[in-house]
Formats: C-alpha cells, sequence, structure tokens
C-alpha cells in the first residue's frame, strides 16, 4: 500500500453522490472536498438533510443500494470508491468504524452486548471465544460502562441509552481503527448523558491517535469536539476552516443562520427565536446557482447564476460565497 | 453468497441462532402460555395428537389391518370402542395408527418448505437484485400451481404414494416460506443494527445468520404450526383421491374414501376419521394464533 507520509489519513474530492428517485437521480452530495489527518477531529455541520449523514456513509462504502457514487475517496492513497464489498468489509471495523445516531436500534434485541462488541474482534482477528470474551470486557472497561464484567451477558433492553452508546463505541473501537465516523452520536440522548458520552469520545480519540469524523447539528457540541469544522448545505460544504475561525467570522450567510437560529437561555419574554426563512430544499430541486441563494439575506443575481468557489477568508478558512467581504463585516445576527 | 468464514461458523451460528430464538421469549412463556386461551387448547389438541401418534408405534388395540369380514360395520362396543368398517377392522385402531402418516407428512412437508424456502428467502433478501428477481419469480411459478394439481402431476410421474404426497406438499411449502423468509429478512435488514454489523465489517452471510434469522425464527414457528395443518389436510385430500397413504397402510383420508360409499349405511365411518382431521388442524391453528401472539414482544408487555 502507498502510504507517503505526505498524504492525509482519508481524503474525499469531488465525491458525488445520486440517489434512484421516483423521477431519476436525485443527487444527494455535490461534489465534498474533505481531508482528515491522522489523529486529526473534523466536524460536518448542517440541517437535517443536508448530506451529513451521506458523506459518512459514503466514507464507510454503506450507501443505499442503489446509489450512484463519483469522485474520489482515499485511505491512505488508496481509492475506496469503486472497492468491492469483500474488501471494504476488511476496512470496516478494522481501519474504519462508525458509530450512529439511535443505541436503541443499533444493538441487535436478541444478542448480549458481550456477543456484540467481540463481534468486530472475531470477524477480523482470528480469536478464540473466550479471548475476544474477555477483550469486549476490556472495551466495555474502557468506555466506562459501570459494573462491565456482570453486564457481559447483559441483552441491550436491559441498559440505559447512554449505557448503549457506551457499548456502541466500545464495539467501533474493538480493533482500533484509524478513523472514527460518530453520526450524530448524542442525539438520541439526554443532555447530561451527552455531555458524559462526548468527553468520553474525546478521550478516547485523543489516547488512541484516531482521527474523528464528528457529525451533528448541534454547534455547541462541535464547538466542544473538533479543531476543524466544516458547514454542509443542499449537499455541499458551503463553509470550512479551524472551528474557533469558523465560529468567530462567521463567513457564510448559512453559518450566520444557524448560529443566530441557536436558542438563548434568559432571552426575554416574547423574544422570538431567529430562524432562517424558508426550508431546505429537496434534493430534486436544490437551486443550480448557489444551493443557499433563496433562503439568502445577501442574496445578488450572480448567486443564482453559478455556485461560487471557496473564497479563502482566512489561513485554512474558506466559504462559497460571493458576498464573503460583505457578510464578514455585516453585524451578527 | 461470498463467504469467508470456516465450514464449521455457519453451523454454529445457525445454532446460536436456534438458542437465541429460544431465550428472550423464555422469562415468563410458560406462565404466559397456559393463561392464553387458544394457545393452551390448541396445545392439548396438538400435544393429543403426537401423544396419539407415538402410542401407535407401541399399542392398538387391535392390529389396526386386521380384517375380520364377519363382524363388520358393528356397532360401538366394548370391544370395538368405535366399532368396525366394511372389514371388519377396528376403527378406534385405523384412527389411532393413521395419525402416523398425518405427523410424518405434516414434519416432513413442513420441514422441507423451511429449509429450501427459508434458504431461498435468506438469499433473496441477503443479495437483492437479479438474485432476488430470480428467487422471488420462481416461488411465484411454484405458487401458481395448486398443491393437488403437483402432487396429481408428481403422482403420475413417480407412481402414488406416502413419499410422492409428502414431496408434493414440501415442494408446496417452499414459496410459502420462501416469501414470509424474504418479507420477513428485507425488514431486519432495514434495521440499524445490520448497519452497525456491516460498519464493522461483517460480510452478508454471517449477518444473515447471525442477526437475520434469529430475528425472523418466530414468525417462521408461527407459519410452520400453520403449514403443518395444511399439510394433514392436504395429506388427507390426496389419500381420499388414492394418491397418498397406499392400502393396508392406515390413512384419515384413506379412511374418509372408503366410507363414502357406505354414507348413508354407516356414517361414523367417515364421521370419526373427518373429526380426527378436523381437531388436528383446529389444535395446530389455534396454537398457530396462540405462538403469534405470544412470541410478538409488544403484546408481550402488554399483558
Amino acid at each position: 500500500m502507498p502510504t507517503a507520509p505526505t498524504s492525509p489519513l482519508l481524503q474525499v474530492e469531488g465525491l458525488r453522490v445520486a440517489l434512484p428517485g421516483p423521477q431519476g437521480p436525485l443527487p444527494a452530495l455535490r461534489g465534498i472536498d474533505l481531508a482528515i489527518e491522522r489523529g486529526a477531529t473534523v466536524g460536518l455541520i448542517g440541517e437535517s438533510g443536508c448530506g451529513k449523514s451521506m458523506t459518512a456513509l459514503a466514507i464507510m462504502g454503506l450507501l443505499p443500494e442503489g446509489a450512484h457514487v463519483e469522485g474520489s475517496i482515499r485511505l491512505e492513497g488508496r481509492e475506496l470508491v469503486g472497492l468491492d464489498d469483500q474488501a471494504y468489509g476488511e476496512l470496516r471495523g478494522q481501519r474504519l468504524a462508525m458509530i450512529f445516531q439511535e443505541p436503541m436500534t443499533a444493538l441487535n434485541p436478541l444478542h448480549t452486548i458481550g456477543d456484540q462488541v467481540a463481534e468486530t474482534l472475531r470477524v477480523h482477528r482470528a480469536i478464540s471465544r473466550r479471548d475476544a470474551r474477555a477483550e469486549a470486557l476490556g472495551l466495555l472497561e474502557r468506555v466506562q460502562l459501570p459494573q462491565a464484567r456482570q453486564r457481559l451477558d447483559a441483552y441491550p433492553h436491559q441498559l440505559s441509552g447512554g449505557q448503549r452508546q457506551r457499548v456502541m463505541i466500545a464495539a467501533a473501537l474493538a480493533c482500533g481503527p484509524d478513523l472514527l465516523v460518530a453520526d450524530e452520536p448524542t442525539t438520541a440522548l439526554d443532555v447530561t448523558v451527552q455531555r458524559e458520552i462526548l468527553d468520553l469520545i474525546a478521550q478516547l480519540v485523543a489516547s488512541s491517535r484516531m482521527a474523528l469524523l464528528l457529525i451533528s447539528h448541534d454547534l455547541g457540541v462541535m464547538a466542544r469536539c473538533v479543531e476543524h469544522v466544516l458547514v454542509m448545505y443542499g449537499g455541499s460544504v458551503v463553509e470550512s476552516g479551524p472551528t474557533g475561525e469558523v465560529f468567530e467570522r462567521l463567513s457564510h450567510p448559512y453559518t450566520r443562520g444557524l448560529f443566530g437560529a441557536r436558542p438563548h437561555l434568559g432571552a426575554g419574554r416574547g423574544h422570538r427565536l431567529a430562524t432562517i426563512p424558508g426550508r431546505v430544499p429537496e434534493l430534486a430541486d436544490v437551486p443550480s446557482g448557489c444551493p443557499f441563494a433563496d433562503r439568502c439575506a445577501f442574496v445578488v443575481d450572480a448567486c443564482r447564476a453559478a455556485f461560487p468557489p471557496a473564497i479563502p477568508v482566512g489561513p485554512g478558512h474558506a466559504a462559497r460565497c460571493i458576498r464573503v467581504d460583505t457578510v464578514v463585516r455585516s453585524p451578527l445576527p | 453468497m461470498s463467504d469467508t468464514g470456516t465450514v464449521g461458523e455457519p453451523l454454529a451460528l445457525a445454532g446460536a441462532a436456534l438458542a437465541a430464538v429460544a431465550r428472550p421469549p423464555a422469562r415468563g412463556f410458560w406462565r404466559r402460555a397456559v393463561r392464553h386461551p387458544s394457545f393452551a387448547f390448541g396445545g392439548v389438541l396438538v400435544a393429543l395428537l403426537l401423544a396419539t401418534a407415538l402410542l401407535s408405534l407401541l399399542w392398538t388395540p387391535w392390529p389396526p389391518t386386521e380384517i375380520d369380514v364377519p363382524s363388520k360395520l358393528k356397532p360401538p362396543s366394548a370391544q370395538h370402542w368405535l366399532g368396525t368398517d366394511s372389514l371388519g377392522r377396528d376403527i378406534a385402531s385405523l384412527l389411532i395408527a393413521g395419525s402416523q402418516a398425518s405427523i410424518a407428512v405434516g414434519v416432513i412437508a413442513v420441514g422441507i418448505g423451511i429449509v429450501f424456502g427459508v434458504s431461498l428467502g435468506l438469499l433473496a433478501a441477503a443479495r437483492r437484485g437479479w438474485v432476488e428477481e430470480l428467487v422471488m419469480r420462481f416461488a411465484d411459478f411454484t405458487f401458481a400451481f395448486p398443491a393437488l394439481l403437483s402432487a396429481i402431476m408428481l403422482a403420475a410421474l413417480a407412481g402414488p404414494g406416502l413419499v410422492t404426497s409428502t414431496i408434493a406438499i414440501g415442494i408446496f411449502n417452499v414459496p410459502v416460506f420462501a416469501r414470509i423468509a424474504r418479507a420477513a429478512a428485507n425488514a431486519v435488514w432495514s434495521r440499524d443494527f445490520v448497519l452497525a454489523s456491516r460498519a464493522c465489517g461483517r460480510n452478508a452471510w454471517h449477518i444473515t445468520f447471525a442477526h437475520v434469522l434469529p430475528n425472523i425464527a418466530s414468525g417462521l414457528v408461527v407459519q410452520a404450526t400453520i403449514q403443518f395443518a395444511t399439510a394433514i389436510l392436504a395429506e388427507a385430500a390426496l389419500s381420499y383421491l388414492g394418491l397418498g397413504t397406499q392400502p393396508p397402510q392406515p390413512s384419515w383420508g384413506r379412511m374418509l374414501n372408503e366410507a363414502q360409499t357406505l354414507m348413508y349405511q354407516a356414517p361414523q365411518l367417515a364421521i370419526w376419521p373427518g373429526l380426527a382431521i378436523a381437531l388436528s388442524v383446529l389444535g395446530l391453528n389455534l396454537m398457530g394464533d396462540g405462538l403469534r401472539d405470544l412470541l410478538d414482544p409488544r403484546l408481550a408487555r402488554r399483558r
């Protein structure tokens, strides 16, 4: 395998995904570029339907049946697009791992959690049932599942949501992957548990030199957990850069909209929550120019003519907006 | 199916699948079962049927095939509990011995249906695309032939008998199980834990045995009891037509056949085997309905 030290762990270039629809293919991703270095933490943020999960599934090679993929996804220089299922299967679990949004449904109700954590170990390594069980226990302890030893033979319904998410994380970590894709790992959990799980993920990522691709619609989660953030809208990345930089300058009108729409505690009575006007376009009718044009306060005719290229606004920070200068200078919503 | 595992693995997995079926409902399953009226009643009837068949292997009041023409068409008495038929055979003994044929046909025909049908259904769900299309069109094609018609065709080819009729009924069961297994397996394939398992690098073969089969097994068990009842009916119908069990082997369908010419003189000859068939089928259907309720976790929680 060509492992040039200069090539990033994961490099996605011009990724386009079209899903089969009743009236022909629906473009779900319209050219995504992203790079993740070894041990780096990257976040994908955006509303529902903007293509965050689709990007994650494309990286994992788990897109739904009939999806059409163009562009390139390279793991240490090795092309993953078009890889057959068996070769992909060897990467999944071993080099790429994923945790899902719903810990309630992502565990099989008929198997004990010990078996499900050991599953990843047993598929990738010639390991006896007993050794796998011992290692599963070690993993469950590592994710700080309380009373892990007694819980090894518990069924998922006997665990709380947070505990199940810990089990999912343990299963994902089993083979020491290079990249952990976490698709809204805390959305289904209580706020207090969310924090524990995020801290756990952050700590595991830091201690194992594993890279993290975190997907969330929660700006607070992003600010806490990732170094680099990509804002997605309508199947494209509209702004990307170091997290602090992006959150400070908010260079794309959509990023501003997301920020403005955060609820504030202590806002006065009758204070209305700011919203982004309009709604996320359907896959079939994302406008041909800038996908955000119809909802944007800064829109000019040129916006609808063509989707602007990424315009640099700072070191490693770029936004796909032709009016970026005006946007940056305008007051925050 | 692409397969990287060793040969022993699928067997172990299938065993784990069966164990998993038995495990979750075990908590309070029997307590709920005896309280479920239709399951309890059906279960008693099915247990009686099985007990009768077992008993007939060891003992019957009279040898069921012993012909005694002088004492033909006797009414019930202490010697002949249910009387005798037109050849002087003991009806009670024939009934008891006839249960063997019904059970044998039921077990083997349902077994054929499950082994081939479920395999095809699981394959279709795991591979999708043209494999699924091919399997399901094959199922449609087989389904399009009425079971009796295919049994008659098979009897014409291989000669009538218990084996031919069992195979014919078994073939009829294949598409039934293939369809149910595929539909249920497709539902499991779309669930998150399957995606999670794929994300761990598991292949379709493993997911089928470790995740899909245990999750569809309860539905298959229910269907098996209902197909068992259908098989008993089909065996009776084929024997009645002279295509199933051949003389002198006793069978409820053949008893009906022989009774029909004497319908007016000796209606009891038709009533007893008719009742035996009806009760067996009723018992299996009630038990199947009961199992459907008992194995449904949503209904279990409500109780």
